[in-house]
């Protein structure tokens, strides 16, 4: 399987030609060779509609229609108590791949499970914020801030929600099926994508809630 | 006639705002819809008397064979085609006739909907499903490989597209469609200006749409990467699979911007977002700068596989390699980076100022340096060549002169103070016929004509073909030279009626270019009607009839379902041409069995769903809406728990289709 360049040569009988340029002994390839470049790819794809929603944040943040600000808004304890959520959820997701490795079925569906009750924790104190906000008046129509605000952070909520139907999916799929190469697979996608959230929410935290608050 | 002020503002739990008021009211609209409504019912009459339901869902409609795919998708953009043209034509006539106090025979909101539906349906329901199709099709074959990356994913995209271009032919019969032009840019576009379902018909379509596009970009870059013959290094990767990567790189780029800028107008128009309303702070100016960053991309997703099909039809019809290979490459690849540094030539008349202005000007102006680097290597690939002239090789002549001119006036609008005065005038609407018409258009006929033997096992006739291209060529320029000479008298686009009678002449000539091109579009309808009637008489028996380079043509026309018994192995850029230079005899034993992807209707339901949940939100019919969210997810989680997703072809049966092929081989005498 030489990719050197074969001269016209009539020294080369039949059978040497074909072996030249024909794959006489191929095998069956491996499933899911290009998964985790596909994966990757539609992440990247992913990451440019935070990409737009970021840049939406930063044309309107400014825009407060004499409406509340950051400011007024804010509470970086409550904040930083949810980005700790999001941040613990990631350590166990790492974990649950490291149990993967060893190849112990009962550990990973342990650890996805940890990881989901801080996922839902995050989205649960998310939501609380929401309501807040929303109870005082600061709701998304009130101005071109609150509307690229909610639809930045609510994304990003949106993508946590999925991940963690995704997540308990697999928690099933584990379970029947165990840790076969297609498992691995997904809990591998599904790890890029948690950690990815975990990247988004790190610039949401610092661009939206701590710069805001400057 | 006044525009009349219609009470949409009815509701109910069960329809939403569907209601009676809906259906078609004016007489063109409603013969329209009693027409195709009696041909589709002939339709589902014949497919069900001749038994060709169970044929299409098994071999057709839930498989995932890429070839299969590729050729859906070119179904789906003829269809189109055809009523996108059929827009035109109404436009033409309007234009034509409504001078002197006449007032045409379409009415404002009609007629608004019609230009809106031409520019959408040709560029997202012609070109997209047109390009994406032919690089279905191709690229796995010139890469020497049996399917793509993600097979079920290839299915799904395809009917997402499908979803997508019912719901636009939906809105001609139900409710109206989006009288915005066809970027719906705010505030028309908002709630305010536009309260009915036209311009949610114009969201959802193309949300549901673009998610298939996106996949298919993902997917065929995977496979673009990942599964090349052997021996097939990036640099001696065919021409068309250089173009293609390139495009699915701009795709996966670019779309996910018009999913986000859709997802904000939705916001806006279903919740009362402040994204680009004129109050509150919102930015309408911020849509159409976000809209033209994927929307420039989108017009080199469409040029640059043709680009790679004008190189692929030189070199085989000038029987030589391509000059300048590697320029070629890198003409591309400075194409794709530098066409998502021009997007505010769009808009120079925003007001940014003369530096920002001059930055994209002089950026759409260098564009046209690797442009005119790939024209000079098709022209020294020419250069002293016996050049065949069949129908490939005309087209891609036609292209060479008809874009360059194109090019040049794209060059003209480049200039920002001429800009200002050209700016959404009919020159611009000339320019980019010109070049979306001329290289866009001509490409994918000379892609058909050229691979038409391929896919199907005969080639088109050729008397009817070049009745097509010169009814095409010289139609395309009485139709659009007229407009180019109104802009420059600053007439602008979208005008349903006109007060200066002196320039009606020119609308009257350009409407005789469309009856031109109309009989180009119905030569080519012939054409394929008479090539398959006889195509016993034009049949390609040696699954090479162009005397071809590259792997596609290494394989039996149409190719079995696992294209190649035995992976190719590369050795140059020309791989086939190689082969046969070097005399290598196809391998006639030795067979093995071939481990493929299995159909699945995971796609077709899917998709089905996407659209109940688009026209529920359309329509405000929240249940529906409910429903099918909830049935995309639920049948989504269902798909997972398949794993069985392949099967191999018996050795037996590559046997017998490889003997089959040795026989016909040795009838043909080759």
């Amino acid at each position: 399987m030489t990719a050197t360049t074969v001269n016209p040569t009539h020294d080369l009988s039949q059978a040497q030609l074909q072996a030249a340029f024909y794959d006489l002994d191929e095998h069956d390839h491996p499933e899911g060779g290009s998964t985790m470049l596909g994966f990757w790819m539609y992440l990247m794809s992913d990451c440019l509609i935070f990409a737009m929603l970021f840049a939406a944040y930063g044309v309107l943040g400014g825009n407060f229609a004499a409406g509340p600000g950051p400011k007024d808004l804010f509470e970086l304890p409550l904040v930083a108590l949810n980005t700790a959520m999001l941040l613990f959820s990631s350590i166990t997701y790492g974990f649950a791949m490291l149990a993967m490795e060893k190849g112990s079925k009962g550990a990973v569906q342990l650890w996805l499970l940890v990881t989901a009750a801080f996922g839902i924790a995050f989205l649960a104190i998310e939501m609380y914020e929401f309501y807040h906000l929303i109870h005082e008046g600061a709701t998304p129509m009130r101005s071109g801030f609150l509307t690229a605000f909610f639809s930045l952070v609510g994304t990003h909520g949106l993508h946590v929600t999925f991940g963690l139907i995704w997540l308990f999916t697999l928690v099933v799929q584990v379970g029947t099926k165990g840790l076969i190469p297609a498992n691995r697979r997904r809990l591998m996608c599904l790890s890029l994508f948690w950690h990815f959230l975990d990247v988004i929410w790190i610039g949401v935290f610092t661009f939206v809630y701590l710069m805001g608050m400057l | 006639m006044a525009i009349e002020a219609v009470d949409h503002s009815h509701w109910s739990p069960l329809l939403g705002r569907l209601w009676l008021d809906a259906l078609p009211q004016e007489p063109i609209v409603l013969a329209t819809f009693v027409v195709v409504a009696l041909g589709g019912v002939a339709l589902v009459a014949a497919l069900t008397y001749f038994k060709l339901w169970g044929y299409l869902w098994k071999e057709w409609f839930t498989s995932v064979d890429h070839k299969k795919i590729g050729v859906m998708y070119m179904v789906l953009g003829l269809i189109m085609l055809l009523r996108g043209f059929a827009d035109a034509v109404m436009m033409r006539i309007q234009q034509s006739i409504a001078f002197n106090g006449n007032e045409g025979y379409l009415n404002a909101h009609h007629y608004d909907q019609i230009f809106t539906a031409h520019g959408v349906i040709m560029i997202f329901f012609v070109a997209m499903p047109f390009v994406t199709g032919l690089m279905n099709y191709i690229v796995p074959l010139q890469i020497g490989a049996r399917d793509v990356s993600f097979p079920f994913l290839n299915n799904f995209s395809f009917w997402m597209t499908t979803a997508g271009a019912v719901l636009v032919m939906m809105s001609l019969f139900i409710g109206e469609f989006a009288q915005t032009g066809w970027l719906a840019y705010p505030p028309l576009s908002n709630l305010a200006y536009s309260p009915w379902v036209g311009v949610d018909y114009y969201i959802w379509a193309l949300q549901i749409a673009g998610v298939g596009t996106l996949l298919s970009g993902v997917n065929l870059i995977a496979t673009i990467v990942k599964m090349r013959a052997p021996g097939m290094t990036m640099m001696r990767m065919p021409i068309f699979t250089w173009t293609s990567l390139c495009t699915n790189i701009l795709i996966v780029a670019a779309f996910p911007v018009l999913t986000a800028v859709m997802s904000m107008l939705s916001l806006d128009r279903y919740l009362g977002f402040n994204f680009f309303s004129n109050d509150f702070g919102g930015s309408p100016m911020m849509y159409v700068n976000l809209i033209w960053i994927w929307g420039h991309p989108e017009v080199y997703i469409l040029i640059l596989p043709l680009f790679g099909v004008f190189s692929e039809v030189t070199a085989t019809f000038c029987g030589k390699r391509l000059f300048g290979y590697s320029s070629m490459v890198y003409a591309t690849l400075v194409i794709t980076i530098l066409s998502y540094l021009v997007w505010l030539h769009h808009f120079f008349t925003m007001g940014s100022g003369a530096s920002v202005n001059s930055f994209f000007g002089i950026t759409t102006m260098v564009i046209s340096i690797p442009t005119g680097a790939k024209l000079f290597n098709w022209l020294f690939t020419m250069y002293r060549a016996r050049i065949r002239y069949e129908l490939p090789m005309m087209w891609t002549v036609a292209f060479m002169l008809t874009f360059t001119i194109g090019g040049m006036t794209g060059v003209m609008l480049a200039i920002p103070p001429a800009d200002f005065v050209l700016h959404n005038s009919l020159f611009l609407i000339a320019h980019f016929h010109n070049v979306i018409i001329g290289g866009v258009l001509f490409g994918i006929f000379a892609a058909i004509n050229f691979w038409w033997p391929k896919a199907f096992g005969f080639k088109l006739n050729q008397f009817w073909g070049k009745v097509s291209f010169w009814l095409w060529v010289p139609g395309f320029w009485v139709a659009f030279t007229p407009l180019y000479i109104l802009g420059f008298m600053g007439v602008t686009r979208r005008m349903r009626v006109f007060d200066d009678p002196s320039i009606q002449i020119w609308f009257v000539i350009a409407a005789f270019g469309v009856v031109m091109i109309a009989g180009g579009i119905g030569a080519m309808l012939v054409q394929f009607a008479v090539s398959i009637w006889k195509r016993e008489e034009l049949k390609d028996e040696t699954g090479d009839p162009w005397n071809g380079r590259t792997l596609e043509w290494a394989t039996s026309s149409p190719p079995p379902e696992y294209n190649f018994a035995f992976t190719p192995i590369v050795h140059d850029i020309d791989a086939w041409e190689d082969m046969k230079r070097c005399g290598v005899e196809r391998p006639t034993t030795g067979f093995r069995p071939i481990h493929m992807p299995k159909g699945t209707g995971t796609g077709i339901i899917l998709a089905g769903l996407s659209t109940a949940l688009g026209f529920a939100m359309i329509w405000y019919i929240w249940w529906l809406a409910a429903v099918s969210f909830v049935g995309i997810l639920g049948y989504s989680i269902f798909h997972t728990f398949n794993y069985k997703r392949d099967y191999h072809i018996p050795v037996e049966t590559v046997e017998a289709t490889e003997a089959a092929r040795t026989r016909q081989l040795a009838a043909a005498g080759a």
